[in-house]
């Protein structure tokens, strides 16, 4: 009965478009959010990035391994200390029809600049200039080794496309966070798909482009329907129910359920956002106490908490840098000792108790809430009474700003995917002309970390900065300057015959062009 | 000439519920969260951030930008949302025919079902039948709504594989604009689960309520009379008692009805239906403060609608009824 309706939508609505009955593969996929908007630029966020990689192409990309492969530019050199050169893939097309040149590269640089989400990682860029059609010019601020790390958010757009006025007199390039801008509605870039429909927060419906310049690439996708789906439980039951194809995150209680089940295939990867709790150190004095802040440490099983918690679904840190990261410093081990917390606790004058309050979301990571009441549970345990108030994101931030609690939840992932993001966001000393400390709401402060920190950033030798990163990962781990939990791994989960396994990868944003679907 | 009088009464009354509405809304709109939060990205500075409130007009005092929303709301404009950057009224009047669509599938559900089954228990209170339909609305008035949606699932989705899981389907584009689930085969097997789930709250109320009045008719001394009279049996029934077990049916169904509108929240969040209520918990979410305020002050003049249908439905069906407030 079932089948028969399904046949019958599937005539109707998704196969009809195509003519003279070819098999057409149509990608039904779920996520729990769509893009902001069309435009590539106006916000920061995995959503964003996603559509990036379906609709555009970066200059170059991420690979599973963490390492890079040439996209739109087919190779690049470093010039000197502070020049880096690319060469671009000649005889691309927008899907406008325009052909991409190095007049497109230079001009998205310099709408990337202006763009307020992007500049903050661009700071070090300090220009591009075109030195013919296929080659650019990326000119640093001083030495700087992301260059490349960086580049993967080039995304070249088509400049005649995006350049002129609207109707209404609007420039065609503006970024509007609040506004309808002409490039949050329309797209034109060089990527394996383009947008046929969008009803925001309801459908986005994509074609393949039928003049890719990737020839090579295997993938056979000729459509996709994206649909959030925000509930997780809806989401997993669409799965299983065969409505869709492949569906992101899979949370962790139905891990067992989609990779038992006959139909649909689970594949699962460490992922890079570190979960963590900083300890106030401007709000209480005992925090100041580097035995007292390591024996919040120490009393806090981690590892507990990612079998019992997170079902074994996350990897116990006891640092901010993922494995595979420059800075990931293999010496170091979660150290859940109570008797050595409780030991602390006397030695530092506090063996009768603290108090402290504790806020954490409810809504914004895996588990989040509950791995807070395990915590306050375990310093129970060597005398620390923790008064804890949890929250939904949309309240939790301004309190965060604030710095409304002793002891606070924050989960971090690196945009640039280099440890010293973490760094520069959630240890160095506050600082607000720099924007440095931003998210360090412990007040954590350390001169050598700052230091060292800023010295990673002029470093372009990727020996001697894996050293300074290992080092900063060392000094934070002996000073306690926050508590570790884990990397929240990822999931996805398709129909069998899909075979996401070859294009997904730790950013999160699966390479869709070279999905291949049987 | 009563009729005008009495619709121009609700349209003051409306007037006044859609401002008491708006005033609620902006007062707390501060404790809803930061909604720069969700416009942008984590790197992006606290002195950015300052500049876009300032944009956005988010650091006026709350007087001034009271004035500027009533002075907008005026001319029919009640704020752009942050998300969809399209007039918060446009976005909601979209969504409107799925929520629309879903609260009359249940409300013809609740109505067919309810008015046999509630008509059977009260002349049979005794039988098996009366005591099975009792007993399950029991049952069904205490389980919540997300969780029959999610059983519903379990079983005709993943298990049978009967009916889809999620979404509107295939809708068909009326003359008029309107998008409607109904006129394609996809459209009803997806409307079926939710308007289920929906029904199954209100369902066992209804039930209930009307058995109850039917018993209660059942003694009145009208009735005994009519049996007295020797009429048929179908008659005494439907023309004597049930017609006058309708009246406090439809006061108290009409204020009901309103109320799925706050349940379409939960039944369209679980079965992602683009409607209204999913729209509302997803900008509460995003902290899109301009399109959760238009969303209540909406649902305020849909409750003063309804219940304005509600009192000239009563006067149809009970003709000594005088609207209320046109008497004088």
């Amino acid at each position: 009965m079932r089948k028969a309706f399904l046949t019958a939508a599937l005539a109707l609505g998704l196969i009809g478009g195509v003519a003279g009955g070819a098999q057409a593969n149509t990608l039904r996929m779920a996520y729990d959010a769509d893009p902001v908007s069309l435009d590539p630029h106006e916000q920061l966020s995995g959503g964003t990035l996603q559509l990036s990689h379906m609709v555009f192409d970066p200059l170059i990309r991420w690979t599973q391994e963490l390492g890079f492969e040439p996209r739109l530019a087919t190779g690049w050199e470093r010039v000197d200390d502070t020049t880096m050169r690319f060469m671009l893939r000649e005889g691309v097309k927008f899907h406008s029809g325009n052909e991409m040149t190095s007049a497109d590269v230079v001009w998205t640089f310099n709408r990337i600049k202006e763009s307020p989400d992007f500049k903050g990682v661009f700071v070090p860029f300090k220009s591009m200039k075109a030195v013919d059609d296929y080659t650019v010019e990326i000119k640093t601020d001083g030495p700087f080794p992301l260059v490349l790390h960086n580049s993967t958010y080039i995304f070249p757009m088509d400049s005649k496309f995006y350049s002129g006025k609207t109707d209404d007199g609007a420039e065609k390039s503006e970024i509007a966070k609040h506004g309808n801008s002409f490039a949050s509605q329309n797209m034109s870039g060089t990527g394996p798909f383009m947008v046929t429909e969008r009803e925001q927060g309801i459908k986005l419906v994509f074609e393949r482009n039928k003049d890719y310049w990737d020839t090579d690439s295997p993938g056979n996708v000729d459509e996709i329907v994206f649909t959030p789906i925000k509930e997780a439980p809806t989401r997993v039951a669409a799965l299983l129910a065969g409505d869709v194809d492949f569906i992101a995150p899979v949370p962790p209680n139905d891990l067992d359920r989609v990779e038992k089940d006959d139909g649909t295939t689970l594949v699962t990867m460490p992922g890079t956002r570190i979960i963590t709790l900083q300890l106030n150190q401007d709000r209480v004095e005992a925090l100041k106490d580097v035995r007292v802040r390591q024996a919040i440490v120490h009393a806090i099983n981690n590892e507990g908490i990612v079998k019992k918690i997170m079902r074994g679904f996350g990897t116990p840190a006891a640092q901010m840098s993922p494995e595979g990261y420059l800075g990931y410093n293999p010496a170091l081990k979660p150290r859940f000792d109570v008797a050595a917390a409780q030991k602390l606790m006397d030695e530092a004058g506090y063996g009768d108790g603290l108090e402290m309050s504790m806020m954490c979301p409810n809504n914004r990571y895996v588990n989040d809430f509950k791995i807070c009441e395990a915590s306050a549970a375990m310093l129970a345990k060597i005398g620390i009474k923790i008064e804890l108030t949890t929250m939904p994101k949309a309240q939790y931030w301004p309190k965060f700003d604030e710095r409304a609690a002793d002891i606070m939840m924050i989960g971090w992932h690196s945009d640039t995917e280099d440890s010293a993001n973490f760094y520069e966001f959630l240890a160095m000393t506050p600082n607000t002309d720099t924007g440095r400390g931003q998210y360090n709401s412990g007040a954590y402060s350390n001169a050598a970390v700052d230091a060292l920190t800023e010295a990673t950033l002029k470093e372009t030798d990727d020996a001697r900065r894996a050293e300074m990163l290992q080092d900063i990962e060392q000094i934070l781990y002996d000073d306690a300057a926050f508590v570790p939990f884990h990397w929240q791994n990822l999931a996805w989960g398709a129909r069998k015959g899909v075979n996401i396994g070859a294009v997904v990868n730790a950013m999160n944003f699966p390479y869709l062009g070279d999905l291949v679907m049987e | 000439m009563h009729l005008l009088a009495f619709l121009i009464r609700r349209l003051f009354q409306a007037i006044i519920v859609m401002l008491v509405i708006s005033i609620i809304g902006f007062s707390i709109q501060s404790n809803l969260g930061d909604p720069l939060r969700e416009l942008v990205g984590q790197s992006v500075s606290e002195a950015e951030r300052e500049v876009l409130r300032d944009q956005m007009g988010l650091n006026d005092p709350f007087f001034t930008q009271f004035a500027r929303f009533i002075g907008n709301a005026v001319q029919g404009d009640l704020g752009t949302s942050y998300f969809f950057k399209k007039p918060a009224l446009e976005v909601i009047l979209d969504k409107f025919p799925a929520t629309f669509e879903l609260v009359l599938a249940a409300t013809i559900m609740i109505f067919t079902l309810s008015v046999p089954a509630g008509i059977y228990a009260a002349l049979h209170p005794k039988s098996w039948g009366a005591r099975l339909i009792m007993s399950a609305s029991i049952v069904g008035i205490s389980v919540p709504v997300f969780l029959t949606a999610i059983f519903l699932i379990a079983i005709f989705s993943v298990n049978l594989g009967w009916l889809p899981s999620f979404g509107r389907g295939d809708t068909v584009e009326m003359p008029w604009g309107w998008e409607t689930g109904f006129l394609s085969l996809d459209g009803l097997s997806h409307l079926i689960l939710p308007a289920i789930s929906l029904a199954s709250i209100m369902l066992p109320l209804f039930i209930r309520l009307i058995r109850a009045e039917m018993m209660e008719t059942m003694r009145t001394e009208y009735v005994r009379f009519a049996w007295a009279k020797g009429l048929h049996s179908k008659r005494v029934w439907l023309t004597h008692a049930f017609r006058n077990t309708l009246l406090p049916v439809i006061t108290v169904g009409g204020v009901q009805i309103g109320t799925l509108i706050a349940y379409t929240i939960l039944t369209e969040t679980v079965f992602q239906w683009p409607g209204m209520g999913f729209l509302f918990l997803e900008a509460i979410n995003r902290v899109d403060t301009p399109l959760i305020i238009a969303y209540i002050i909406i649902v305020g003049l849909i409750f003063v609608v309804v219940n304005t249908i509600v009192d000239l439905i009563y006067t149809l069906v009970n003709p000594m009824m005088k609207l209320p407030g046109a008497a004088a």
